[in-house]
């Protein structure tokens, strides 16, 4: 602090400002009760109004004559949730979902342990950044990205031709269900584009949660007689842990609800997420929209709970 | 752990995080080579030849201008809203245990933690019962929600660090609370704030599905971007429209690395 600073702080100031400050000093609560407020209320009206709004159209319905909505309480449009294509669209969704959180794992670990363990100085700040450029650069760039690269016209149909595997890519778009006829039409371009996308929530919280494993620890463990192997699989692992599942909330949730990413990358089917924008957009059918939305709300509070109970948010 | 100073990773381990890394850039690197391709129609690859033009396209657009020009605006006022809110919201969850204060720091992550979608549409049935017109403030006021949790997370960190017996010197040599934020607090956590509040305005100018819903017939930069991919005019114009989002957003998280790096992590991850 500058001696100009400490000045002005030996000024005795009177008037309004200091009984306003006083009066705060002195109700601790009601200081905390004007800070809490705006944002309780920003978030409670915008954001919680609008999610329960939303939600109380669930169980309104759709008149089949006039296309209107019809204001009576009903369960209808639950029913019809439940219909054998609407459950398919919810199933593709979440098998997806898991897929990418999955993968996105398992990439993601190799690069959150180096950068955490062996990477010093320069190099550290290095893998920073090159986590955090991809992560903060355009969402729609990266998307764009890979559609230049699996285009028919492509990188990879290039790339293949010139290392005499085209048969290997004609082998892997002719797997039934998930092959297409070009990466771009298919549910493997789809599938890599959303890991490509949300890799980076995946590294973050892993490489907080490898950070704070104290070095001691592992002295400790070794001082024990536990080889590297058994140091890394029962003192190293279960401490990342909440790490990862910090990191697999925000793949989970982002996959199961986007929309564009399988619309500009992927099969003519829908996900949850096109699902939505159809029904509410298109088909101006607001309760059924509604009702799909409730289907991550209620996975992801599922998920969430579980998250918390294991620690994940102390690691976020 | 600082311990294994001067260790060597096991190859594999290095090998696995480079290709890691490489996966994670091969594709921008593509976005620039596209940007100088002669061939409009199409992703041939490799391009069958390279120019410039595309460049000086670009910047004759005007709807491209426009589209720069809301977007900018968009998000300097919702990062001005979440500045405000998220470090009124820090400052009450870190210095005081009160009841429900877990449930309200779950109500801040959840913009981020429930699909984008879900925000979106919420908000714009909302408006829609309301007979709100969508205009640029439907547009803030979706973004400022979820760049409330940014903030938040950014200052949060840092009050943590703060320690509480700096205000209660300040207050004891005759500071009082005003005085208090100007010459302690507010020194102590400003970087954060710019910190978060440039990662915000990263955020909003990136945000392209709850502005989907939000928007009614404004075009943001992002929005712009989504029409065409979907229905492509001059492809290329498009990714030197890329190559500059990429540029503008690289620069704020430089800044707010080199604010934030002692010890702590930039927003700990999260949209």
């Amino acid at each position: 602090m500058t001696d100009t600073a400490a000045g002005t702080v030996h000024d005795r100031r009177g008037g309004l400002l200091r009984r306003i400050s006083d009066t705060l000093f002195r109700r601790p609560h009601l200081l905390l009760t004007l800070l809490i407020a705006p944002p309780l209320l920003w978030l409670g009206i915008v954001y919680l109004g609008s999610l329960l709004a939303l939600l109380a159209q669930s169980f309104f319905s759709i008149d089949e004559f006039s296309g209107m909505v019809k204001r009576e309480f009903t369960l209808s449009t639950y029913a019809e949730l439940l219909n054998l294509a609407n459950v398919d669209v919810i199933l593709r969704s979440l098998v997806m979902a898991v897929a990418v959180t999955l993968a996105a794992a398992l990439i993601a670990f190799p690069i959150a342990y180096y950068a955490a363990r062996y990477a010093r100085g320069r190099w550290k700040a290095f893998f920073y950044l090159a986590v955090m450029l991809p992560l903060w650069s355009s969402y729609l760039v990266r998307v764009y990205a890979w559609k230049l690269i699996l285009a028919k016209e492509g990188i990879i149909t290039w790339l293949a031709d010139k290392l005499y595997l085209t048969w290997a890519l004609d082998a892997i778009l002719a797997i039934p269900v998930i092959g297409g006829p070009s990466l771009s039409i298919s549910y493997i371009g789809t599938f890599l584009v959303f890991l490509y996308v949300w890799l980076p929530y995946m590294i973050l919280p892993t490489q907080a949660a490898l950070e704070r494993v104290p070095a001691n620890l592992l002295e400790a463990s070794a001082d024990l007689g536990a080889v590297p192997r058994q140091t890394f699989w029962t003192v190293i692992f279960p401490l990342a842990l909440p790490g990862l599942i910090a990191g697999s909330i925000f793949t989970f949730s982002l996959t199961l609800g986007d929309y564009i990413i399988p619309q500009i990358v992927g099969t003519s089917t829908y996900f949850l997420g096109q699902a939505v924008y159809t029904l509410q957009g298109t088909a101006g059918n607001i309760p059924l929209a509604a009702a799909f939305t409730v289907v991550p709300i209620v996975i992801m509070g599922i998920y969430l709970s579980i998250a918390k109970r294991m620690g994940a948010f102390d690691a976020l | 752990m600082r311990s294994e100073r001067g260790q060597r990773a096991p190859r594999a381990l290095s090998l696995a995080a480079i290709a890691g890394l490489l996966f994670l850039h091969v594709p921008l690197l593509l976005i620039f080579l596209y940007a100088f391709t002669t061939e409009e129609k199409s992703y041939q690859f490799p391009p069958p030849g390279l120019t410039l033009k595309w460049f000086g396209a670009a910047w004759e657009r005007q709807d491209i201008w426009n589209a720069l020009w809301l977007s900018v605006k968009v998000a300097s006022i919702a990062t001005a809203v979440a500045l405000v809110l998220g470090t009124c919201a820090a400052a009450a969850v870190s210095r005081a245990r009160f009841f429900g204060r877990d449930y309200i720091s779950l109500l801040f992550i959840l913009p981020i933690a429930l699909p984008g979608i879900i925000t979106g549409i919420a908000l714009r049935s909302a408006f829609n019962i309301m007979d709100f017109d969508f205009s640029f403030w439907t547009i803030v006021l979706g973004h400022a929600t979820f760049c409330i949790v940014v903030v938040y997370n950014n200052a949060l960190a840092r009050f943590r660090r703060t320690a509480g017996s700096l205000i209660e010197a300040s207050m004891d040599l005759g500071a009082d609370g005003f005085q208090t934020f100007r010459y302690v607090v507010l020194p102590n956590i400003g970087s954060a704030l710019l910190a978060g509040g440039m990662l915000a305005f990263a955020l909003s100018f990136d945000e392209v599905i709850v502005t989907t819903f939000t928007a009614g017939q404004q075009a943001t930069l992002p929005i712009w971007m989504l029409t065409e991919l979907i229905r492509p005019r001059q492809r290329p114009v498009t990714n030197v429209v890329a190559i500059f989002v990429i540029a503008v957003t690289f620069i704020p998280i430089l800044f707010a690395y080199y604010l934030t790096r002692d010890g702590e992590h930039v927003a700990g991850g999260g949209k």
